[in-house]
């Protein structure tokens, strides 16, 4: 256990001096500043960063997360002449991406909200949107370990990864749709439920637009969703899943990484 | 190949194999190294010289065979690395750490060893350099931290992959000196390089390895009796010609 403290310390300070990161943090601090600029209250700025996070987390941290590891190869083999288990130096390497990835998000939106004044009245809502964040953030680093472990070359592991997120993010509420167009003669709010817990990102719409009561408003989704489940246990049952869709690409990783020949 | 038998052995590689997909890179390899000497491995690209090292340090796992290590079989308890130190290629280093954070990084690696050689530092003048972060460090400079850290521990056995790549001449001859007087306290040595001189210069066995297979085991002495040639370069010419042929 003392030997993952130690790497995941070396890690945390080698990522968190990373260009990148900061320019991540930046990103967050000066979009959320400018929306209480211009929108004003808590609610609104909260509700406007829904699709932010909804989008950028997960192409961030599966992005970030990929190249990283693809640069430091060679320095995982070089650990790996330790006498490091691979466990513990798997566990230092996915602890120091996502907990700066996490902490960045946390930082660039949380200081707006504090000198804003903006969480009285909506303390709820934006411990949502913060856990919904973090956890997008765990899912997609988990998956950027299972692509690149996968893919020896790395063009092809970046592209594998934009590809995840696009799918994730982008095109499957799309195929969703046209899924409910072509069998809207059958019942299919059944298969709908499942399919929203397929997708990690649908996952964190569900959470968060449950608290708002706009499920109606943003998708089909949504308001399956909450007509299931109503708010409580729908939040639950996404949190649960968003748990499981970082527990078993981090499971899969894991394994790929033991059995890997460096 | 007579010393092999009798001398305690520092590495002993029996009947290894590798295959990655349909390339077969080790086929069968067995080897003994002995203790207290510095062996070269020399052979043409791609004859299965990195997937070797890389079986020794446990990061490829062979298909078949055995490898000991000081006794110890290499297998899922890393506790056999405490006694190798290992120089890649590359000095692959976090980018955003300084030199001083590496080498507390590999000594937290190793909790129970208190006391570390860093006479190196001393010798290639480091010192000024630990401070900065590695990504402003040149290839050079990178190359003797990594030299540092394979020599940190004292260790048993010392892995050299391409060791003076991007050294100055002096740094160069500072590590051979090291390698040198590594030796002379008993330490096993295995060597990878390009340059023949090199390996003329440290290197008292060679292991000539082809398409996966060793070719020939011995020292240097015996390379130059069977190929009939003095100088290495040419003797190794022509146990690549003779295997063609």
């Amino acid at each position: 256990m003392s030997t993952v403290l130690q790497l995941l310390g070396y890690e945390l300070r080698n990522v968190f001096r990373n260009r990148w990161l900061i320019v991540y943090t930046l990103l967050f601090l000066v979009l959320t500043d400018a929306l209480f600029r211009f929108g004003g209250s808590g609610s609104r700025v909260i509700l406007s960063l829904t699709n932010v996070v909804l989008a950028l987390i997960p192409l961030v941290s599966i992005v970030f997360g990929t190249m990283y590891l693809y640069h430091a190869r060679e320095f995982i083999e070089l650990m790996l002449a330790q006498p490091v288990g691979r466990r513990s130096l798997f566990a230092g390497l996915y602890g120091g991406l996502a907990v700066p990835l996490a902490m960045s998000f946390l930082l660039g939106v949380g200081l707006p909200f504090a000198w804003h004044g903006g969480v009285a009245g909506n303390a709820t809502g934006f411990a949502i949107l913060l856990g919904a964040g973090v956890l997008l953030t765990l899912v997609f680093t988990a998956l950027a370990f299972v692509v690149a472990l996968r893919f020896q070359d790395r063009a092809m592991g970046l592209g594998a990864a934009i590809l995840v997120w696009l799918m994730a993010a982008v095109l499957y509420d799309g195929l969703l749709l046209l899924a409910i167009t072509w069998f809207r003669d059958y019942p299919v709010e059944k298969p709908i439920l499942v399919a929203t817990l397929l997708n990690p990102v649908d996952l964190g719409r569900v959470l968060l637009l449950l608290q708002f009561d706009l499920s109606a408003l943003m998708g089909y989704t949504g308001a399956v969703f909450e007509r299931f489940f109503g708010s409580r246990t729908g939040t639950l049952v996404s949190l649960a899943a968003l748990l499981a869709w970082t527990a078993v690409p981090l499971a899969g990783g894991m394994r790929r990484f033991m059995r890997k020949d460096w | 190949m007579s010393h092999a038998t009798t001398a305690p052995a520092a590495l002993r590689i029996s009947g290894v194999a590798k295959r990655f997909g349909k390339l077969q890179v080790l086929e069968s390899v067995d080897s003994v190294l002995p203790e207290g000497r510095v062996t070269a491995i020399v052979g043409p690209n791609a004859a299965g010289k990195s997937t070797l090292i890389k079986c020794v340090l446990g990061l490829v796992r062979p298909d078949a065979g055995r490898i000991e290590v000081f006794g110890e079989p290499v297998g899922t308890d890393p506790a056999y690395r405490a006694r190798i130190g290992y120089m890649p290629q590359g000095a692959p280093f976090p980018e955003n750490l300084t030199g001083h954070e590496v080498l507390r990084l590999v000594r937290s690696l190793r909790p129970g060893v208190t006391e570390v050689d860093d006479d190196l530092v001393h010798r290639f003048a480091l010192g000024p350099e630990l401070g900065k972060p590695i990504r402003t460090l040149s290839g050079g400079t990178r190359q003797k931290l990594n030299a540092v850290v394979a020599f940190l521990f004292r260790p048993s056995l010392v892995i050299l992959d391409e060791p003076t790549a991007g050294l100055d001449p002096l740094a160069s001859s500072i590590l051979k000196e090291k390698v040198q007087e590594a030796t002379d306290r008993g330490v096993t040595v295995l060597l990878t390089s390009h340059i023949m001189s090199e390996i003329e210069a440290l290197a008292s066995e060679v292991l000539f390895l082809v398409e996966g297979k060793v070719h020939f085991q011995g020292t240097m002495e015996q390379l130059r009796r069977t190929t009939g040639e003095q100088r290495l370069e040419h003797a190794v010419a022509r146990l690549m010609r003779a295997r063609v042929a």
